[in-house]
């Protein structure tokens, strides 16, 4: 309920937002606060100092660029649940409730990579592309090299995750997601996409350190063959009071069907 | 009674008066409250289950900003301050003593070790997290069973085996007679598991003291604060009780966990008495998680001993019942009085013998939690009759239609104390069997079978004792207050009119209840008549609210104190009038001489003359005042039929509660809206303990389940559109013929919800018990393992 004290300071641009982490490697930025806020007010966190994104115009807002859209950093999950992406307004529906998703940001979830978060799993079906700035310049990270583990992403310190690029070429796509019953975070969150060329990529969320693709099911959905059960090894995931990672296991092999299924 | 009821405002769904405050959040709730000067008081909290206090270094805080104190166990010694008490003593029983501040040891996580008062509460908050305090951790128990284990570390050295009471009820020789000539036996061995209370509101304490008067003040979220301000003044303080008012405001949901004496009430009083500035407190959320009183949390083996045609002939119960670290106000009561005489159910049946055991272990104390044992009973009952029909494969609602307790058997004494006045099972059993298909249900499920998604249908009938209580009775039991309510009816000159009562509302809606009942006695529009309560400083004593007491007790107080009002009134009218009191009629909102209507005078006009006096009845009082207090003859006894219907994903093993239907008897409704609101958030409650909440506890006394992120309170979403009804048997003994309505959708709903899984488990695949919650993983690896048993056997 209260924070220990922290120094706040606000970036109008991501020049300023960049030169302000240069000048100050202690900054913490923070966007819509819905992960960092709880964790501060439990003390969790306690940075010495925060850096506020959430006004930086140019991070928001959904923009056409040919077979891709841009999507700014800084858009809301509320937002995305009303635009025309493919699969993440389905996905933004998951994520919280009508107050944390006018608020919470696509790009503060996805740069803050929780295990049990929604969007990697979709992020990493999609294929999506990440813009990351820092004080060399741009880069681009796709999708399966963003998430390096739990509550880690690709984006350095210093650096700002500014847009992301999702294609706008997708057949067909699915999440399908077991919720933990008080978190309403993913206990599995499964994603699925029919891309331009017929390929399907899938991935899952919630179960381990970090979100994964799931390559077995991959190969069976694009080589026309049964889906196999056993897609995830447990030994790789997470358990916990409410689901083990056998049961999390298991919940990958029911969510995949479902969501195939739902691929048609 | 209802139906034949004229009434204009007994019986109609008025949307409450209090609401407009609160949905536009201008209520007044202690936090809201600043006395200027105040200052803030944040707890450091024990993290270890158990442990020794070895040293508190003050000094590591007092330079921080806005330091004011750091608050010890020493100076609650130093100054005299008793244990908090315990209010209802059984034979035997053992307090451990319960200091506002640990002196020498911590005995649950989230005790509280020290207090830094501070200007701000965040630098109270930033001081506390920085005091340095040294603990040695000691060894620490969680479970009732393990408590009781030979060998387990004891909580209290002055509570042997960790046992705090032994507690029997019952016939042993006649329950044991009635096993030995049965030719069917049903037992069970389950867990009741323990649940956080989580009221919207926190709690929270402003405390004043004024030297010059030797006056305090505090502010309090409570349920029955003339209750805190005995406990305060009498038994821990030592101020006389005039001293001391007690304040509670709005308050934003009770469920019984504020009804008890807390550390922190103590805590702020001294506080402001040594500062001679006032202090606040407010719990945060994870505060409330770690030091609100926690419910349940039962073990029992049971047994049910019935004849081959399903006639229950004995029931037998052995109960753990974890108390927690320390005793709180009404614990030793909740798992006997409360629990063990209610095992009788709504069944006629011979012979019942229980025994309870009331264990101390390291944890938060376990106290009344909406319901307060009577849940407990409801769900080990129903639970074991669900049980008795899957092996005597009967239909569930015959086994019970069976043994119903018949309409012309009341007064009914049960072996377990309990005298039911009245009662009639069957027809709200009907009601609820028709209102829900039942029929159609059973071959929904027989359809379902085998596929991917299967249904359960959990059928409960079941009973309270409510009203609480007669004094005379709960004093033979133990009980340290006694149990009736009072009310006081002041009348203006101008005919405007304040009821007060010792009830407390803490979302029971009273501000709109009451004022139903005066405005019908006193033939006058509602909008004339308010209620106060809350307030020690302007009521007249009273006990409070739980126990779904306020209307049967509270209620009939109120409507004692009315009728001294009218008779008064009537007086003055006949003096007014020429004629006597008897020839005086009460009607059509005036008063009247029967037979010539056309003499009249008005609400107003007496009023105004009884505090005129200028033309008045020469042996009469002026003034327009009365107040009653009440004390009801008996509890009072709703009763009803619930139904759950759920549909299990055997591939998740997820539950979704899909249909829901309640036939409830609580009397004739003062207001069916609130009722039903009652209802509604009654059955969430209690559904949410079958199927998503539980107050975990490692075997170390670390607590699992601290926040939101691990504790799963129900939502919207996880309970459907309920479906109410409702029939009407009066209370003989009350004038309102009312009964209590605030507890009995949690009493049977987590029954219902349970036997609606188990429903499903057992026609599935023939599991007879698993423990609540019923979360995803465990019945999915129950239906796994079942299958695949079933399998081999067929190979």
């Amino acid at each position: 309920m209260y924070p220990a004290s922290f120094d706040y300071q606000k970036a109008d641009s991501v020049d300023q937002a960049i030169a302000a982490l240069a000048a100050n490697p202690d900054l913490k930025l923070i966007a819509g606060g819905h992960s960092l806020l709880p964790a501060m007010k439990l003390r969790l966190a306690q940075p010495p100092a925060l850096l506020d994104i959430w006004g930086i115009q140019e991070m928001k807002g959904i923009q056409r660029d040919g077979d891709w859209f841009v999507v700014g950093a800084m858009t809301t999950h509320a937002e995305v649940l009303r635009s025309d992406l493919p699969l993440f307004p389905e996905v933004a529906g998951w994520v919280g409730d009508p107050m944390v998703r006018n608020r919470g940001t696509i790009g503060g979830s996805l740069a803050h990579a929780d295990p049990s978060a929604d969007y990697p799993a979709a992020a990493l079906a999609l294929g999506v592309q990440f813009v990351i700035r820092g004080p060399d310049g741009e880069r681009t990270v796709d999708a399966d090299d963003m998430f390096v583990g739990m509550f880690e992403s690709a984006v350095r310190s210093g650096e700002l995750l500014t847009h992301i690029r999702i294609p706008a070429t997708i057949q067909a796509s699915a999440y399908e997601k077991f919720r933990h019953p008080a978190s309403h975070y993913a206990v599995v969150g499964l994603a699925v996409a029919r891309h331009a060329d017929g390929t399907v990529r899938a991935a899952y969320t919630g179960a381990a350190e970090r979100a994964h693709r799931l390559p077995a099911l991959e190969a069976a959905v694009n080589g026309s063959q049964a889906i196999p059960t056993g897609l995830v090894d447990a030994g790789d995931l997470l358990g916990d009071r409410f689901a083990s990672a056998e049961y999390r296991a298991h919940l990958v092999d029911v969510l995949a069907a479902r969501a195939i299924e739902r691929l048609g | 009674m209802s139906d034949t009821r004229t009434e204009k405002y007994f019986g109609q769904a008025l949307k409450r008066k209090e609401d407009p405050r609160f949905i536009t959040g201008t209520g007044n709730y202690t936090d809201d409250i600043v006395i200027p000067g105040m200052l803030h008081a944040a707890m450091v909290r024990s993290p270890y289950a158990h442990a020794k206090i070895s040293g508190i270094n003050t000094d590591s805080v007092t330079g921080l900003p806005g330091v004011v104190k750091v608050l010890t166990g020493q100076d609650v010694a130093d100054a005299g301050l008793g244990s908090i008490p315990v209010g209802w003593l059984l034979p035997d029983l053992k307090t451990p003593a319960h200091p506002a501040i640990a002196l020498t040891e911590a005995n649950h996580v989230g005790d509280i070790v020290a207090v830094v008062i501070a200007e701000t509460r965040a630098q109270a908050e930033d001081a506390a997290a920085a005091l340095e305090v040294d603990y040695e951790a000691l060894p620490a128990v969680s479970t009732a069973g393990a408590a009781i284990a030979d060998g387990a570390p004891l909580v209290h050295d002055d509570v042997p085996g960790n046992v705090a009471f032994n507690f029997e009820i019952g016939d042993e020789a006649a329950t044991s007679e009635a096993f030995r000539g049965a030719a069917r036996r049903v037992s069970v061995k389950l867990k009741n598991h323990r649940l956080v209370a989580n009221p919207i509101e926190p709690r929270s304490s402003l405390a004043q003291f004024t030297p010059a008067s030797g006056e305090y003040l505090l502010y309090t979220t409570s349920q029955n604060p003339h209750i805190h301000r005995l406990i305060l003044a009498a038994f821990v303080m030592s101020i006389p009780e005039h001293k001391l008012r007690v304040i509670s405001p709005d308050v934003g949901g009770g469920f019984g966990t504020k009804i008890f004496q807390y550390q922190e009430e103590v805590i702020v009083l001294l506080a402001a008495r040594l500062l001679g500035r006032a202090v606040k407190w407010t719990a945060r959320r994870s505060e409330a998680f770690v030091s609100d009183a926690q419910g349940r949390d039962h073990e029992t083996e049971a047994e049910l001993a019935l004849s081959d045609d399903g006639l229950i002939l004995g029931f037998r119960v052995n109960t753990l019942a974890n108390l927690g670290a320390y005793q709180t106000l009404f614990a030793p009561a909740v798992p006997t009085y409360l629990y063990a005489t209610l095992l009788n159910g709504v069944y006629r049946i011979p012979a019942i013998h229980a025994r309870v055991t009331g264990v101390m272990t390291n944890t938060v104390p376990v106290d009344a939690y909406r319901g307060a044992g009577r849940p407990e009973a409801t769900y080990l009952i129903e639970r074991i009759v669900d049980m008795a029909a899957h092996e005597l494969n009967m239909d569930p609602a015959e086994l019970r239609r069976k043994n119903f307790i018949g309409p012309d058997e009341f007064p009914y004494q049960t072996p377990v104390a309990l005298v039911y006045d009245s009662g009639d099972y069957e027809p709200a059993l009907d009601k609820a069997m028709t209102m829900m298909n039942y029929p159609a249900l059973r071959e929904e499920q027989a359809r379902m079978k085998g596929q991917g998604k299967i249904l359960g249908v959990g059928l409960i009938s079941f009973l309270e004792a409510c009203g609480l209580a007669p004094s005379a009775l709960v004093g033979q039991l133990g009980a340290q207050a006694g149990q009736w309510e009072s009310s006081l009816v002041r009348v203006h000159p101008t005919g405007k009119v304040e009821l007060y009562t010792g009830s407390h509302s803490h979302g029971q809606g009273h501000e709109t209840a009451f004022p139903q009942i005066a405005a019908d006695e006193l033939q006058i529009p509602i909008e004339d008549i308010d209620l106060i309560h809350g307030d020690t400083g302007r009521m007249p004593y009273g006990w409070g609210t739980y126990g779904s007491r306020s209307a049967a007790v509270g209620g009939s107080a109120l409507k004692v104190a009315l009728q001294k009002i009218t008779t008064k009134m009537k007086k003055i009218a006949a003096h007014l009038l020429e004629a006597s009191p008897d020839d005086i009629e009460h009607e059509d909102g005036v008063f009247r001489i029967k037979g010539a209507p056309e003499k009249s005078k008005t609400f107003f006009d007496i009023a105004l003359m009884a505090h005129l006096a200028h033309n008045y009845p020469q042996d009469l009082e002026p003034g327009l005042e009365a107040t009653a207090f009440y004390d009801p003859k008996n509890f009072v006894y709703p009763f009803g039929t619930h139904i759950a219907v759920v549909e299990i994903d055997t591939d998740t093993g997820h539950v979704k509660l899909r249909n829901y239907g309640c036939v409830d008897d609580c009397g004739p409704l003062i207001n069916p809206l609130i009722a039903e609101g009652q209802v509604h958030g009654g059955i969430a409650q209690g559904m949410g303990q079958a199927l998503l909440e539980d107050a975990a506890y490692d075997e170390d006394g670390n607590f699992l389940a601290g926040t939101y992120m691990e504790y799963a309170m129900p939502r919207a979403d996880d309970v459907p559109t309920f479906q109410i009804g409702h029939t009407v048997t009066p209370s003989p003994h009350n004038p309102l013929g009312v009964k209590g309505i605030g507890e009995a959708g949690t009493i049977a709903s987590t029954a219902a919800v349970a036997n609606a899984v188990m429903d499903a488990l057992w026609h599935e695949c023939g599991i007879a018990h698993l423990d609540m919650p019923y979360t995803a993983e465990k019945v999915w690896k129950a239906i796994r393992d079942a299958r695949s048993q079933l399998q081999a056997a067929d190979d």
